[in-house]
């Protein structure tokens, strides 16, 4: 059998979860949308790690587990490696006025 | 489906038979531990509190140190004070005392100092091993056992597997008529809405919210953004990019069954079915805070690999992360696997999860147990050190 590398939770995500250590250029096949689509990933995502299944706009919801688990902080590309560079929180945040939804 | 537990006078179970040794203020540390190590049965829980603080944690310190002394895994007390502290020593004896156990006092300045405390204290610890050492072990059906769930050093795997691994698990002795707890209310936000829709009343579901907002508010008065504290360092270096995700991921270890009440920290949980207690995710206060709840056994999955246990109450450590398992093998007692069958995975490992609780619960030790990890305890507080 041929070890998952990838896993996409729910089907309503918008990002994948990497399930080894995977290297810029790799190609990923996933579903989106109910389509197999082959995903190029262009940096390096560490087991454990996130990318982009669909482009999401700066300030468009990042989505994981079905639910909203943050928001995009700049445009991030399908096969782009997501994490704290260009996802921000919208919880807990004493640092902005207003601070939470 | 039954496992073997010690009898205790209020009718609860133990699963351990241990004689505590608790400080009630954070000057009486040195010689609790003193005597803990002194005498083999006993066990020391030490803190940073009961002197100098606001009445209200005054009196969650009270509570917690009176709910700790009744868990059923103490078949004795050892309350140990320096004399000048806020905390009332005999107030806290006569309220474990309720329970039917043994429960002593001792008090530095009284005794003569450090070393005639150490010396008294270790004779009365003594004493209630020899007598504790004759109740024996007898059959109990499963629905005594009362089980809590703690996730820490999470990391992606956490959320994938050994979370939702735990929840299987925690269905499985809900639906034997068991009590299961969880909180670290922090892991919550951006997940409350789903406990709500789980609440089993509306009062349930005001609740939830309310202990959320509360939490949030008060991460939230230190003006700064929440991540790097929640999420951790760690956390995020592991693969979890916002509070939202992690908690996502951290509730689905309470498995998926109805919210019965929400407790403030610190009380005793004596009824059957599914609870939160209003907790922080450190490691120190939540096992505190659960093992004052009366849960005689945690479930705690990690990703990273947290080592902790607690001084009487078995922590049963498991991973999906297999880095971890390979690192970390002296701190892992269970490791799951997961497979392309992801489902079936987990409904299995909550049977395996199951199987191994009533195996500690008989008496099978745990590896933070075996080696004594976990003797640095503390208890949530609110306000400040004045």
């Amino acid at each position: 059998m041929i070890k998952k590398r990838t896993i996409v939770i729910n089907s309503k995500d918008n990002v994948a979860t990497a399930l080894d250590d995977l290297k810029a250029g790799e190609v990923i096949q996933e579903e989106v949308d109910s389509l197999k689509k082959n995903i190029k990933l262009n940096q390096d995502v560490p087991f454990g790690h996130k990318f982009s299944l669909k482009e999401i706009p700066s300030g468009s919801p990042v989505i994981k587990y079905g639910e909203i688990i943050g928001a995009a902080s700049q445009l991030i590309k399908v096969g782009d490696y997501v994490h704290i560079h260009n996802v921000k929180s919208n919880r807990g945040r004493g640092d902005i006025k207003g601070g939470s939804q | 489906m039954s496992f073997l537990g010690f009898p205790r006078e209020d009718g609860s179970v133990g699963v351990r038979n241990h004689i505590g040794i608790i400080s009630v203020v954070v000057c009486a540390n040195d010689v609790t531990l003193k005597i803990a190590q002194q005498v083999e049965g006993a066990v020391a829980f030490l803190h940073d509190q009961g002197c100098t603080q606001t009445l209200v944690d005054l009196d969650q310190v009270t509570r917690t140190l009176v709910n700790l002394g009744k868990n059923s895994n103490l078949a004795g007390v050892l309350l140990v004070s320096l004399g000048c502290e806020s905390v009332l020593i005999d107030e806290i004896r006569e309220k474990i005392a309720v329970s039917g156990k043994p429960v002593k006092t001792l008090g530095i300045q009284k005794t003569g100092g450090m070393l005639p405390a150490i010396m008294e204290g270790s004779r009365i610890a003594q004493e209630m091993v020899i007598k504790a050492s004759t109740i024996r072990r007898e059959t109990f059906d499963d629905s005594y056992l009362s089980i809590g769930v703690k996730c820490g050093a999470s990391d992606t795997t956490s959320g994938l597997i050994s979370n939702p691994a735990a929840g299987a698990a925690f269905d499985i002795i809900y639906d034997h008529g068991g009590t299961c707890i969880f909180g670290e209310t922090t892991e919550f936000l951006g997940a409350e809405h789903i406990l709500m829709r789980r609440a089993a009343t509306p009062e349930v579901k005001k609740r939830i919210e309310e202990i959320v907002t509360r939490m949030e508010k008060r991460a939230k008065m230190m003006g700064v953004d929440i991540r790097g504290g929640q999420p951790t360092t760690g956390n995020i270096k592991g693969g979890l990019t916002t509070i939202e995700e992690k908690s996502l991921g951290a509730i689905v270890k309470a498995g998926t069954r109805p919210i019965h009440d929400v407790y403030e920290y610190g009380n005793k949980i004596t009824k059957k079915g599914l609870f939160i207690m209003d907790s922080p995710g450190r490691e120190p206060e939540f096992l505190t805070g659960v093992a004052a709840a009366g849960v005689q056994i945690i479930i705690f999955s990690t990703g990273i690999g947290a080592p902790q246990g607690f001084p009487f109450v078995p922590v049963l450590k498991i991973t999906g992360n297999p880095k971890t398992e390979r690192y970390l093998s002296d701190h892992i007692d269970k490791f799951i696997k997961l497979s392309e069958e992801g489902e079936n995975t987990i409904a299995q490992a909550g049977e395996e999860i199951y199987e191994e609780i009533k195996a500690i619960a008989s008496g099978k030790k745990t590896k933070a147990e075996v080696l004594g990890y976990g003797q640095f305890s503390n208890i949530f507080t609110i306000g400040p050190v004045i």
